[in-house]
């Protein structure tokens, strides 16, 4: 034994991390502070791979940050900007003890405020990082250009929020990107692919919010902060991509055209421009205007015969992309003022449809109800008192569904008053063994292009052919209604004789040796006696495996089921309220 | 203004003049009330005066606009200044009233004129009620009440009769009543309306604008102005040096235009490096939050609806356990669906997921799971091996712990719980000789030397050598030589506590030798492969008589162990070697029996060794164990098992090996009977393959016991085994 002892604790994986508390003196930091600062830089805990010895051989649950991101933090510019904001505040806290109102004011105007493009420069290297992690920032934009503008937060940050949504939905429509829709109970879910990166965002219905109080909204400000200058530069960089001019602008002749319109309605100011553009029922302006829509085609190159197929097979895809860019080209809508206008103008408009509303919804509206040429009209309520004959009727839904079907689904199922067939999710991919709605085969015949039809009449012409039947022995009771009693009993009877199979001795049959059961059977001892083979270890991954598919089976078998008795059900009180 | 004033000016509207002079004292400030009031409505003062008053006003104002705009501290002066005065105000106003009261009261409201021709004054007249009087006049004396006081029946005819009745009244004071008089009863009416008493005073006079928005030639005061007012302030061009100097040192800085740079936007991007790419390797993405499925739809299909079961399993549920955050539900049209009043919380969450979660990179094991289970020979190629069950040997009434086959696989023996021997043949499943021994049978072997046919029976603590005569005619005669021979040398030694007794009459005709009576209970039996040694087992924890062996052909018995090194479970002769095994609780130890020493001791890692089988080759050992285990031993290899086989699903019961083919079994108390291929290799580098052929099944549980005892068939690929429900079986 030569040499020192070595310390426990002292080398290893413990000097990688730190506690928080320690982190937070290191930086000389309060904690509300110190919690801003990793979010805005976007530092979180790690957990470390053992935890005891990190925790210097205590279990006690503790949170770990990397030192290397501790010290990372000591250079940022922005801490000083915090310490120099906690000064201002004290100051201004003193001033106004003193009532010197005066200086109340001079501090105010020189209040501290500090940049953050810097940290998402650093944060997002490349704009395809920021794009990657957009999906955030997105849902936090839309949820607080919902909220009202007194409270719980500054009324500027809701403003800006509103208007980089609205800019991202008008990117959106111009760029065509929208993929899936989805009308959830929490409220609406859309899908962009926005240069090959999927984006989710999600948008609340458009109520008033109850703020609860066990919501900490410092934190949500500070998340905003950060999202809203991330979303403004993506913004920036996409409306580019695509040659818009960037705090975007109106089309010149469609504008002017909403001009003569309405100019005697509404006042024009610069709030009243980022209500037209929220409309999204315009273009918008170029910076070199390209009269001709310039479309990207395949660059053919020399290639190999393996690779031809390959290629073909992306030109058709290309191909099926842009005839489901184009979906609702050359449908003329209108929205009844009932239905969520921006989102669905927003679903038309990103798949080329026109739009309108009533002028007295909002403003931006193109053309009015009374409009001949309309061919279809957005509806949701029950009934509807002037109907034009050459318009279809439907309720909101269809828009939705065709988005997520990708083909015109036939209007008949989203008729004025009709009950709804459901709304299925379309970011459920089915694997085989999962449990598929039958609602979602029928959109995917559709989609293969059968005529669902048949089989719906040919259950109809069976439920017809019974009904018959049924009569038939009806008008056989109404014949013999004097005699219940005995007509009671010969349906008795004929239930009977139908229920009750005669009794019958059949000729034993010399059993055949399946060959190919028998097959199987030795194929499954076989497998049976190399599972008892396994290692321990295999056999507790290979049990967690099979239990884990056994389950999924069992859950599909018992949507199926319930699936099953619902529809039952549903045809018994059918039938009962046709007799 | 004045005008107005002049033409109003009338002799009746004096005392107007006067409310107003006392309302503007109120207003005055302290030292304005030392002016005389008179001054206040000196409308006849030169314009001159007037004009100077003026000049004065525009200096003030313009020194009053510089004050505000440049000095903090003279303002909070000012303002203490303004307090005082506002708090002397109310002082003065009192007084002023007061002394407007007094002089009222000396006029006109004097007591003096008051009727006093009762002296009592202002009391209730009830405390006159029993005096004859109801008070004193001027002089003194008493008034006294009136003679006759009225009763109901005066005052009814004075009503009826007398027309001034309704204005009449009652002077208490004096007793007398009163008529009043027209100008008085309408005095009352005026007064009962709300009206004033005078009929002459107009109560809606036009209001005299004092202040008004006309521009007065006259000043409102005659006040000469302050000299403070022609010469400019000393502090406050103190004040306005000072913040001079800060501005020029740049303590306080101009006031910023509003910052424009929160919301203009560039191309952040326009030059991406790739070098601050290298500092994110250590970063961890946050796991994007899970898409909706179809239960989060407003319309979803009917199966994803809840259940009243389901929805009452999910309220009862914690919060964690939830497999949906929420429940589902349908809603007929898209207008009825309404906020989701736990947005607010969900996106809280997902906050703090981001920044307070600790991450870690956790590798997901995407494995088919066919991929786990190993590649294994088809038990088909492995074969022969005993695949189904053909025949039951019938005819013990106890479970049958033992059974044996004879070397030359005709003959079955078994031994049961019912005490009794019996032998069967094995083709024909007949049950040929039944031996009574007179209690539960624990273990049976029969001698593996094929020239002589014997069988030793483990039954309570005797050990008993049973001849069955079940063999060719040279065979018994050599049995029979090797029993003589006993006999000879038998007589010499009879010392130990094993004694040797050789039976006869009855227990001889049954074909039962030789009794080996033994201090305690035996419970296994075994011979060696030579066939002339055969030990037996007496488990026991405290004493070290727990191994014999005996040599039959010179009866003697020896106790090879000093000392217990813990109970002994099985023991087993090496087939070729001087080794002995013994199986403990925990371990098998073997033994060298020339050198008499322990060679190896192997490390079974099972709780209880059940039992034990040594190859044919002498080289691998299996044991089986009461916690459903299965060792093997690769005696070359280590003394640890060399694989463990969980096959069973209760305790192993009986383990064995077969003599010729490379197969071996082991019988547990599920039932079941394994069998499993086990080559072994002569090529020292290889390892033994072992693979599970065959799982046979057929003895039925009884008493949670199932298969006690396994056998092969010493030439054919065949297995006997014997199980608690009395039955013996043969898989072929």
């Amino acid at each position: 034994m030569g040499g020192t002892l070595k310390k426990k604790y002292e080398s290893g994986s413990v000097t990688n991390y730190i506690t928080r508390n320690k982190a937070r003196k290191k930086l000389q930091l309060s904690l509300p502070d110190f919690r801003r600062l990793c979010i805005l830089k976007g530092i979180y805990p790690r957990e470390p791979k053992n935890k005891k010895k990190v925790n210097k051989g205590s279990t006690a649950p503790r949170t770990f940050y990397l030192l290397k991101d501790i010290r990372f933090l000591l250079h940022e510019p922005i801490v000083r900007k915090f310490r120099e904001y906690k000064i201002f505040v004290r100051k201004l806290k003193r001033a106004y003890g003193r009532t010197e109102y005066s200086t109340v004011g001079r501090l105010k105007d020189n209040k501290p405020a500090y940049k953050l493009d810097h940290i998402v420069k650093e944060r997002y290297p490349s704009f395809i990082d920021a794009l990657r992690d957009i999906d955030d920032a997105l849902c936090m934009c839309f949820l607080f250009s919902t909220f009202a503008r007194t409270g719980k937060c500054h009324v500027q940050t809701i403003q800006l929020c509103r208007r980089l949504t609205v800019e991202w939905m008008n990117y959106v429509i111009a760029s065509r990107a929208l993929r899936k829709v989805f009308i959830s109970i929490k409220g609406i879910y859309y899908q962009a692919e926005v240069m090959g990166q999927i984006i989710t965002w999600l948008v609340p219905y458009q109520f008033s919010h109850d703020h609860p109080t066990d919501v900490d909204y410092r934190v949500m400000a500070t998340f905003t902060e950060l999202y809203t200058t991330l979303l403004g530069f993506v913004n920036f960089r996409l409306y580019h991509s695509l040659n818009l001019v960037y705090p975007p602008k109106l089309d010149v002749k469609s504008e002017s055209g909403l001009n003569e319109e309405d100019v005697d309605d509404y006042a024009m100011s610069s709030e009243s421009y980022l209500e037209k553009l929220s409309a999204l029922s315009t273009t918008l302006a170029q910076v070199v205007s390209s009269t001709e829509d310039e479309e990207a085609e395949l660059d053919k190159f020399p290639v190999e015969e393996e690779d031809v197929a390959k290629l073909e097979a992306r030109e058709e895809e290309q191909k099926q992309q842009e005839i489901e860019k184009k979906l609702f080209e050359g449908l003329k809508i209108f929205l009844n003022r009932e239905v969520p206008r921006e989102s669905l103008a927003f679903l038309i408009r990103c798949f080329g449809g026109q739009v309108s509303w009533d002028r007295s919804v909002c403003i931006g509206s193109t053309y009015n109800v009374t409009d001949e040429t309309i061919t279809h009209q957005i509806v949701d309520r029950p009934n509807i008192d002037k109907q034009y004959i050459n318009r279809y009727y439907v309720q909101p839904q269809w828009l939705y569904d065709c988005v997520n079907a990708k083909i015109l689904l036939p209007v008949e199922d989203y008729f004025l008053g009709v009950t709804l067939p459901p709304h299925l999710s379309p970011f459920v991919e089915e694997k085989d063994g999962d449990y598929v709605p039958p609602e979602k085969l029928k959109i995917m015949a559709l989609q293969r292009g059968e005529k669902p039809v048949r089989a719906q009449e040919e259950e109809e012409e069976e439920e017809e052919e019974d009904d018959s039947e049924e009569e038939e022995e009806e008008e056989e009771d109404e014949d013999e209604d004097k005699v219940e009693e005995k007509s009671l009993k010969k349906m008795e009877e004929q239930r009977s004789q139908g229920n009750s199979l005669p009794v019958k001795v059949t000729a034993g049959k010399v059993k055949v040796d399946n060959l190919e059961r028998l097959e199987q059977e030795e194929k499954a001892e076989e497998k049976r006696l190399a599972i008892m083979m396994m290692k321990k270890r295999e056999k507790y991954l290979y049990d967690k495996i099979m239990f884990g598919k056994k389950r999924k089976i069992r859950e599909a078998n018992k949507l199926t089921a319930k699936r099953k008795a619902h529809d039952d059900a549903e045809k018994s009180s059918k039938k009962k309220t046709r007799k | 203004m004045e005008e107005s004033s002049s033409s109003m000016r009338s002799s009746e509207q004096k005392e107007e003049m006067k409310k107003v002079s006392e309302k503007t004292v109120k207003k005055r400030s302290k030292e304005e009330e030392d002016a005389e009031p008179d001054e206040v409505f000196n409308f006849k003062c030169t314009e001159k005066e007037e004009e100077e008053e003026d000049v004065t006003d525009s200096e003030d104002s313009v020194f009053s606009g510089l004050e505000d705009s440049l000095s903090d501290s003279a303002d909070d002066d000012d303002d203490d200044d303004d307090d005082e005065d506002q708090k002397v105000e109310p002082e003065q106003t009192p007084q002023v009233k007061e002394g407007a009261a007094q002089e009222d009261e000396y006029k006109q409201d004097s007591s003096d004129e008051e009727d006093i021709r009762n002296t009592v004054g202002n009391i209730p007249m009830e405390w006159y009620k029993d005096f004859p009087h109801i008070g004193y006049n001027l002089d003194g004396k008493k008034i006294y009440k009136p003679i006759r006081n009225k009763d109901e029946l005066d005052e009814f005819l004075d009503k009826m009769e007398d027309p001034n009745y309704w204005r009449t009244v009652h002077d208490k004071q004096t007793g007398s009543d009163i008529v009043l008089s027209d100008e008085q009863v309408e005095l009352v009416k005026r007064l009962q309306r709300g009206q004033f008493g005078d009929v002459n005073f107009n109560e809606y006079q036009p209001q005299v604008e004092f202040f008004s928005e006309d521009l007065m030639i006259h000043p409102v005061t005659n006040r000469p102005a302050d000299k403070r007012s022609f010469i400019p302030s000393l502090i406050e061009k103190e004040k306005v040096s000072k913040l001079v100097h800060a501005i020029k040192m740049g303590w306080i800085k101009p006031r910023r235009t509003e910052d424009a740079s929160r919301g203009s936007y560039y191309d952040l991007w326009a030059n991406e490096d790739s070098s601050i790419l290298a500092n994110h390797k250590m970063h961890l993405p946050a796991p994007k939050i899970p898409l909706p499925g179809h239960q989060e739809s407003y319309n979803p299909p009917p199966e994803y609806l809840f259940t009243d079961e389901e929805r009452a399993l999910w309220e009862q549920q914690d919060v964690s356990d939830r497999k949906l955050p929420f429940v589902p539900r349908k809603f007929s049209s898209l207008r009825q669906v309404p906020s989701f009043p736990r947005f607010l919380h969900e996106r809280f969450e997902r906050c703090l997921d981001l920044y307070l979660c600790p991450r870690q990179r956790k590798m997901r094991v995407n494995v088919n799971p066919d991929d786990l289970i190993p590649k294994l020979p088809k038990p088909k190629d492995l074969q022969p091996f005993p695949t189904t069950q053909s025949l039951v040997y019938r005819g013990h009434s106890g479970l049958v712990r033992s059974i044996s086959v004879s070397p030359s696989g005709q003959w079955l023996a078994s031994g049961s719980d019912d005490g009794s021997v019996r032998f069967w043949e094995v083709c024909s499943s007949r049950c040929m000789r039944t031996v009574q021994v007179g209690g539960a049978v624990k273990s049976i072997a029969w001698n593996p030397n094929p020239l002589v046919s014997l069988l030793a029976v483990a039954q309570d603590s005797v050990v008993l050598i049973l001849s069955p005569s079940l063999a060719d005619r040279q065979v018994l005669l050599s049995t029979e030589q090797l029993l003589s021979d006993q006999w000879e040398a038998e007589s010499a030694e009879e010392e130990g506590p094993v004694k040797w007794i050789n039976l006869e009459g009855e227990e001889l005709s049954q074909g039962i030798r030789i009794k080996i009576q033994h201090p305690k209970a035996v419970h296994q039996v075994t011979w060696h492969a030579k066939g002339d040694y055969l030990a037996s087992v007496m488990p026991d924890h405290s004493s070290h008589l727990q191994v014999f062996i005996h040599q039959v052909s010179r009866r003697r018995s020896q106790n090879p162990f000093r000392k217990s090194k813990g109970l002994v479970q099985c023991v087993s002769f090496h087939p070729v070697r001087p080794y002995f095994f013994v199986g403990t609780q925990r371990s098998v130890r073997i033994y060298n029996l020339v050198k008499q020493e322990m060679t190896k001791k192997l490390q079974a890692n099972s709780k209880w060794i059940s039992s034990m089988a040594v190859h044919p080759g002498g080289d691998h050992v299996i044991c089986g164990s009461y916690d459903c285990r299965l060792s093997w031993f690769d005696l070359d290899l280590s003394t640890k098992p060399y694989k463990m086989l969980r096959h069973h699903k209760k305790a192993v019961r009986g383990v064995a090996y077969h003599r010729l083919y490379p197969l071996f079994a082991s019988a547990s108390d599920d039932g079941s009977v394994i069998v499993c291929h086990g080559t072994v290799y002569s090529d020292l580098l290889q390892n033994p393959l072992i693979v599970p052929v065959k799982v046979l099944r057929g003895h039925v549980i009884t008493h949670d016991l199932g298969v006690l005892d396994v056998t092969f068939h010493p030439t054919q690929p065949w297995i006997f085994s014997s199980g608690a429900d009395g039955t013996i079986r043969l898989f072929t």
